[in-house]
């Protein structure tokens, strides 16, 4: 009996705890004693100080949580009030944002860095006067390829369809994505409305599927530094951090051509700390914070300030920082509207086959 | 050597076949926990750097809190819930009472993920915000059934007669509850609050639907590192949950609830 | 006094199962019947489209292979638990509680954590690779991660103790004697094993059955990280339609589907139960 009584004691002790410690329920006001902030972000796409930084400068308390797909992302943030002050969609997934009424306008008078970003990364297409979003990181999707295991010089999306390397491919798992290599080789826009534009990819990503080993977002990564894998459709960043690891792994970008994507600042409608969220993107614009992430993730900057402060050899990399003429065989994903219901059921049905 | 003999060499080959099957992994991942070699599974000295490195790691370790309060909180709201649901069905007779009893069962059975889908669903269109409260919420659910089964079956064993003579005796009824039914269904009770401690510690399906602001649990913290393989990190973090586990059944089983809570999941 | 008595231990558990329980599932069989618009939102226009979907060739495919694959995962649990349950059944008091422990132990430890244990151990430049690649005993890797046969050793090894407890149980329930006496009437084991000993643990076979193939259909987690997100299994179908496809209808016809095959599994099952036990109590 005492054991029971001392465990309902434990148990009423959790109790209060959590009703006063797990302050989920209760958005923290702007005027707190503590400020918070809650911050929506990608695995791994951000330096180990960034947040510690500038809890310790501003006394804030960061809860920072993460997800891995554009489309998870808008499942939580469509949830109504999702309580995050702060998300990092990307570009495509900015636009469907907006125009689902999403997001609240930035106060560009709280975030005077902005004017660090390089103005080919301002007034972007998806959000043309930065009313909303704030790029944050920007980066290529290309192949990465172990050199180890392939020898021969490889430019093209056709390599996913060589028989040799059966088993040894890896595509990116997402409805956007994953459908790119067939698009491009067809010689199609990754923006395509058309069906049968679609049903055609389709056709041949079918006929790749026998081929694949995983279709990844993330684990591709591992995979590639210890050699499961040998050839990944893949992020730019995410194959620098391979490469730190394994210097056999290199990245190209198709001569058919892929797509660039920025990820943006964005602060979804019914924030609770919409201010501290201003003066955190105000910080992460600042050019020692925005180099020290860029030099983490590997990922490239739209920051002009930052620039210098980048790894030297992050910078001379032409598939990070693509010179103008590969720049200009890269896309940028769009909003495609309706159309967004024929990916999603040419992708399922790859990924169903 | 007879033939019954040798029947009998071979079952037990089997079983301890099977033992080593069960247990090989997790050795595997304790072992390369001290590894040093980064990527490849190839033994190149020992490390405990790994656990270092676990202990500097604030998102982990935020995860470890919710996970506490998930579990500490849930636990002990389905542990009243579920326990009056089970008094409620040995006492009571009323309208409905077969639909009840299947649906405190249909939280066990249903697979995880159409509950998962449910309440996110759900949550959606009552806009309720997702965070740590959701995900206890969501656990809360689940776990009363857990502690509805094994309270059950105690009182099952326990019978009407003791109530009955107690109440016969002129106690009120919260004098035979407090001084009879409780004590006797009191081991129950606790295997159902650690049973449902466990599985709380465990669910990663439903918490990933659920959960929201600062609601990050530590099995969707190991899912993400799995997923970007951090690999010698979670064979650490691995090892440590292992240990916990154990600690918490070495408990279990010194309360003597564990065959009690085996058969019940087993029948 | 008695009623009030019986509304306040009744009334919470079920007042919270009605709200947090039955009416989500309420609202997603209400959802399997609307439209998704282009952002994932619903469209509430009635249609049943989302289950003609469902058994389109190409989905139905899908849910033919997360059959198959649960239904060989519980055969080999079967052929892998009833020796052992067996074995567990007839040592000693002290033995059998160990082993009992010893197997319910791993039940216990995190699911994820042991998943990842057959990734580090399965995958190409894995431990069991690397181990029989150094003895010699193969000359390439085997390529068993992200393969069907990667899920199916994935769910053995999750619900294995499943498929032994409840047989366990039956076989425990069965007079010692009985066996003995087959022997003394001159049956041979194997004989005395298919006509006596496999009827009367019959029941026990059939729930771990149930209790292995049951979470196999809805299973998630071993198929997207030990089958590389492509032998799709039903569970990851709902988790795309939810999370990514953002086709939460569809989502919801699917899950609904899994629920109803499930049920009616677990129906079939109670009936057989009860209809067996009738007979039992007959024949006495």
């Amino acid at each position: 009996m005492i054991r029971f009584r001392s465990l309902i004691l434990v148990v009423i002790a959790a109790l209060i705890t959590a009703s006063c410690g797990g302050s989920g329920t209760t958005p923290a006001g702007d005027n707190e004693r503590t400020p918070r902030l809650n911050f929506y972000n990608w695995s791994y796409y951000i330096a180990d100080e960034t947040i510690p930084d500038f809890e310790r400068e501003f006394g804030v308390r960061v809860r920072y949580d993460n997800f891995s797909s554009n489309s998870e992302l808008l499942a939580k943030l469509q949830a109504g009030a999702s309580g995050y002050d702060l998300a990092v969609p990307s570009d495509y997934m900015v636009q469907i944002m907006i125009n689902l009424e999403l997001l609240q306008p930035l106060r560009t008078e709280n975030i005077p860095n902005l004017e660090n970003i390089q103005s080919r990364f301002r007034n972007l297409p998806f959000d043309p006067d930065n009313r909303y979003s704030i790029p944050y990181q920007w980066g290529t999707t290309g192949i990465a390829i172990n050199t180890r295991f392939v020898t021969e010089e490889v430019d093209s999306w056709g390599v996913f369809w060589d028989e040799r390397y059966r088993g040894r491919i890896s595509i990116l798992d997402d409805m956007r994505s994953g459908l790119v290599p067939a698009l491009k080789l067809l010689g199609y826009s990754v923006n395509t409305r058309d069906e049968a534009e679609l049903r055609e990819a389709r056709d041949l990503m079918f006929e790749q599927k026998p081929l694949v080993r995983t279709y990844s977002s993330e684990t591709y990564m591992d995979l590639l530094k210890s050699g499961d894998i040998w050839i990944a459709q893949g992020w730019s960043g995410d194959i620098y951090q391979v490469t730190r690891e394994n210097p056999d792994v290199i990245f190209i970008i198709p001569k058919e051509g892929s797509y660039v994507w920025v990820d943006n600042l964005v602060i979804p409608k019914g924030a609770p700390n919409r201010t501290t969220a201003e003066a955190f993107i105000n910080y992460l614009l600042r050019p020692q914070v925005s180099a020290a992430i860029s030099n983490y993730t590997g990922y490239s900057s739209p920051n002009r300030a930052a620039l210098p402060l980048i790894n030297p050899d992050l910078l001379a990399d032409t598939s990070m920082y693509p010179p103008d003429d590969v720049m200009d065989r890269l896309e940028f994903l769009e909003d495609v509207g309706q159309a967004t219901l024929l990916y999603n059921r040419m992708w399922n049905e790859v990924k169903a086959r | 050597m007879s033939k019954f003999n040798a029947g009998r060499f071979f079952l037990g080959l089997h079983a301890w076949g099977v033992f080593a099957f069960i247990y090989a992994p997790i050795l595997i991942l304790i072992v390369f926990s001290f590894n040093q070699e980064r990527i490849n599974a190839v033994w190149t000295g020992f490390t405990l750097d790994w656990y270092r490195r676990l202990l500097t790691d604030a998102d982990l370790l935020d995860s470890v809190y919710n996970s506490l309060v998930v579990g500490l909180t849930s636990t002990a709201i389905a542990t009243i819930l579920g326990t009056m649901a089970a008094l409620a069905m040995h006492r009571y007779v009323f309208r409905g009472k077969k639909l009840f009893d299947a649906i405190l069962y249909l939280p066990i059975v249903i697979p995880e993920i159409v509950m998962a889908v449910s309440l996110l669903t759900f949550y959606v269109f009552i806009q309720l915000t997702l965070g740590l409260v959701s995900v206890i919420i969501a656990h809360i659910t689940f776990n009363i059934a857990f502690v509805f089964v094994i309270v059950q079956a105690r009182l099952a064993g326990m019978g009407s007669d003791l109530e009955n003579a107690a109440a016969d005796l002129g106690a009120t009824s919260w004098q035979t509850f407090r001084f009879v039914t409780l004590p006797v269904i009191a081991p129950g009770v606790i295997s159902g609050a650690l049973l449902a401690f466990t599985i709380s510690w465990d669910d990663f399906m439903i918490a990933f639907f659920t959960a929201g602001v600062g609601g990050t649990t530590l099995p969707m913290r190991v899912y993400s590192m799995i997923k970007f393989g951090v690999t010698p990190e979670i064979n650490a973090i691995s090892t440590i949950t292992i240990l916990f586990t154990m600690l918490l059944i070495l408990l279990a089983v010194r309360l003597e609830g564990i065959f009690k809570t085996a058969k019940t999941i087993g029948t | 006094m008695k009623s009030l008595q019986k509304y306040i231990t009744l009334g919470p558990p079920a007042i919270w199962l009605g709200i947090f329980f039955v009416a989500p599932l309420l609202i997603i069989f209400v959802y399997s019947f609307f439209e998704r618009g282009i952002y994932g939102d619903i469209v509430y226009t009635f249609s049943l489209d989302n289950y003609l979907r469902a058994i389109d060739p190409l989905y139905a495919k899908t849910l033919w292979r997360s059959t198959w694959i649960s239904v060989v995962s519980t055969l080999i649990c079967l052929v892998l638990g009833y020796p052992l349950a067996w074995y567990i059944a007839r040592q000693s008091a002290k033995m059998k509680k160990l082993l009992l422990v010893l197997l319910i132990v791993p039940f216990w430890t995190n699911f994820l954590v042991r998943t990842y244990a057959w990734i580090f151990i399965l995958r190409t430049e894995g431990l069991l690779n690397n181990t029989l690649l150094s003895l010699g005993l193969i000359s390439s890797p085997l390529e068993i991660l992200f393969t069907q046969t990667a899920v199916i050793i994935g769910l053995v090894y999750t619900y294995l103790p499943f498929m032994v407890l409840p047989i366990y149980v039956s076989i425990e329930k069965l007079d010692r004697a009985l066996f003995d006496a087959c022997r003394d009437l001159g049956a041979t084991s194997w004989q005395s094993f298919k006509s006596i000993m496999l009827p009367l643990t019959k029941p026990g076979i059939i729930s771990g059955c149930i209790l292995v193939f049951v979470p196999c259909l809805g299973a998630y987690i071993t198929p997207d990280l030990l089958g590389g997100a492509k032998s799709l299994m039903v569970g990851n179908l709902i988790q795309v339609q939810f999370l990514a496809a953002r086709d939460w209808p569809f989502g919801a016809a699917l899950s609904f589907i899994v629920m109803a095959i499930v049920l009616l599994l677990l129906f079939a099952y109670a009936r057989w139960g009860t209809n067996n036990f009738d007979k039992a109590a007959e024949a006495k």
